[in-house]
């Protein structure tokens, strides 16, 4: 008996290690964010570093007024049709290709590979590959073409595996069932397919959109003549830096956050849906 | 199976027509059925062709092209190359440059020191988290909801958690703050910003998340009945770990690593954030020739770091078979 509660004791001594751990590696990732989102507040004398010198809106309002930094406006504009667009195009092509997948056919190990060639492949490789490609050409790149492509190379294999574990789990039998009752294709996939997958779908578009939203190095050289907002952030580092970019900081992971926290909710309904 | 066919009933009402046809139509559509391949494929294999493969293509062929000083000419040479392993110097007792690797491949390995080290910091790090979340957290939901509160960092700009760090490592910043405050250092200490040591911190915050998520699933996999029947057999919790989970992690832990690695071997922004452009990567270096215009000798340096990414994943492959896991 004995034995038995000493057993206990140090099993719970284990848990309260680890979950101490826990927590302060919580304060590790999440720290330097909450310091930045403290900073932002700072008041209107007080510098990019504590202590506080009151506590003001002063660098939100910056924020919002044009000629801070570079064109932000138009940055944070340019970054959101972007990935707007990179998660249409995310969602459609990582669908499309595993229902291909989900049959064997010829070379079908080459493509597999090529698409997780874009997560391998850093950044900078391929941003340099397409703009001394295209400057021979003699196209002048631009974020929504050039930009939209390697977006595109780089967010495509993250919805793509999330496609691949869906229709890993996917009941074909419920199709085939439809089509012996006499469904064409297309009914088969809107009535049947579509509303089976839809949560891994909006997966894949999440994936699309908060890759893209946040990509750098892919970008740097691809972008043109108007920066994306990563650039602009990056562009902004190069002069003195100011609170002003601790709030665009705070403004941009509030926004991250509050994005996860929709696709949790609408993944939620849909999975009890889809069920 | 001659039976069978014979066994045709002609039926009682009216006459039913033989089978042989119908289930011929039936193989026909299961061979047939869903969108023909070639059309789910065809946007996508396109658009990797123009944006993944020209790209790389570009680089391997403009590597052997002339600079110009302005740009380039189709004219073949492998200066670039000979430029990128050979100093002035290398071979002559007197110099200073005598048998020492040229400053692009001091480079390629102070970015590869850099790496190996993050990925070790990380794994030192990120691993105990997994194993937290998989073995030690009993509930599913908790589990869930622990992991999402470790990973939610993973879907924030990357290059605003670096920003983030400014403020904490300066000389005035949050750490010797607190260093001050608890009387281990008397006065605030430089060692933070700028430094090797505050890069690398924001290095392993930046991407240890990267590695939890894998090795979480790896443990997560364990079946708890052998982990049981070890107990049963008088293992201790050290035996238990080296014997059954540490193995049966390694996937998990191979797969971090090699993100970690391909992503860090690339990096350039974090070093201009919280190193203030001290460290050259090799990042950096392809960007400065890119800037003046020697796009031959930025596609060497890309190619060179491309192909020592390569060894390093094979050799992740190497020591680990992750098959398993996919």
């Amino acid at each position: 008996m004995a034995r038995w509660s000493r057993e206990r004791r140090r099993k719970a001594f284990v848990k309260g290690g680890f979950s101490v751990y826990y927590v302060i590696f919580l304060l590790f990732i999440y720290g330097p964010m909450i310091a930045m989102f403290i900073l932002s507040f700072q008041g209107r004398r007080g510098g990019t570093s504590f202590p506080m010198r009151g506590v003001s809106f002063y660098w939100w309002e910056r924020l919002l007024q044009p000629s801070t930094v570079g064109d932000l406006q138009g940055a944070i504009g340019r970054s959101l049709i972007l990935a707007i667009v990179v998660m249409i195009i995310t969602a459609l092509f990582s669908t499309m290709l595993a229902m291909a997948f989900r049959k064997k056919f010829v070379g079908s190990g080459v493509l597999f590979y090529t698409v997780m060639a874009g997560l391998m492949v850093p950044g900078i490789l391929l941003s340099l590959g397409l703009a001394t490609v295209m400057r021979q050409v003699g196209l002048p790149p631009a974020w929504w073409s050039s930009g939209l492509g390697v977006h595109v190379v780089w967010t495509l294999p993250f919805g793509f595996l999330v496609m691949m574990a869906v229709f890993n789990r996917f009941d074909s039998r419920l199709e085939e069932a439809a089509r012996d009752m006499g469904a064409d294709e297309w009914t088969v996939f809107k009535e049947i397919t579509l509303p089976l997958i839809t949560p891994g779908i909006v997966a894949a578009g999440l994936f699309g959109f908060t890759l893209s939203y946040d990509e750098f190095a892919r970008t740097t050289l691809l972008s043109g003549e108007y920066n994306t907002l990563p650039l602009d952030i990056n562009a902004s580092m190069t002069q003195r830096i100011r609170p002003t970019l601790f709030a665009l900081g705070t403004a941009s992971t509030l926004f991250s956050l509050i994005l996860i926290a929709t696709f949790v909710v609408i993944n939620t309904i849909l999975f009890r849906r889809a069920r | 199976m001659q039976s069978v066919e014979q066994s045709h009933h002609p039926g009682l009402i009216g006459r039913q027509s033989l089978p042989s046809e119908a289930v011929d139509q039936a193989k026909k559509v299961r061979r047939e059925e869903g969108f023909p391949v070639g059309w789910l494929i065809a946007p996508a294999a396109l658009w990797l062709i123009v944006f993944l493969i020209i790209p790389l293509v570009g680089i391997i062929v403009f590597s052997f092209w002339t600079a110009t000083g302005h740009g380039m000419v189709a004219d073949f040479t492998i200066q670039p190359y000979i430029d990128y392993v050979y100093t002035k110097g290398f071979f002559d007792p007197e110099s200073r440059y005598f048998l020492t690797p040229s400053v692009f491949i001091r480079t390629l390995g102070s970015t590869f020191y850099f790496t190996l080290l993050v990925m070790l910091l990380c794994l030192i790090v990120g691993y105990p988290i997994a194993y937290f979340l998989a073995m030690q957290v009993q509930t599913f939901k908790w589990q869930m909801t622990l992991f999402l509160f470790a990973m939610v960092p993973f879907w924030t700009s990357y290059l605003i958690r670096a920003v983030a760090w400014l403020p904490m490592l300066g000389r005035r910043g949050l750490i010797n703050n607190f260093l001050v405050a608890t009387g281990i250092v008397d006065k605030p200490v430089s060692i933070f910003l700028f430094s090797e040591l505050g890069y690398t911190t924001a290095l392993v915050q930046l991407y240890v998340v990267l590695c939890i998520g894998p090795i979480f699933f790896s443990l997560a996999k364990i079946d708890k009945a052998i982990i049981e029947a070890a107990r049963d057999m008088g293992a201790t919790a050290f035996q238990i770990f080296r014997e059954i989970i540490l193995p049966l992690s390694l996937p998990g832990v191979a797969i971090g690593m090699i993100f970690i690695f391909v992503i860090l071997m690339g990096e350039f922004a974090t070093a201009v954030v919280v190193y203030g452009g001290k460290a050259t990567t090799t990042g950096t270096v392809i960007l400065n020739y890119y800037g003046i215009a020697n796009y031959p000798f930025a596609a060497v340096n890309a190619l060179m770091l491309m192909l020592s990414m390569m060894v390093g994943v094979v050799i992740i492959l190497r020591l680990v078979n992750i098959r398993k896991e996919l």
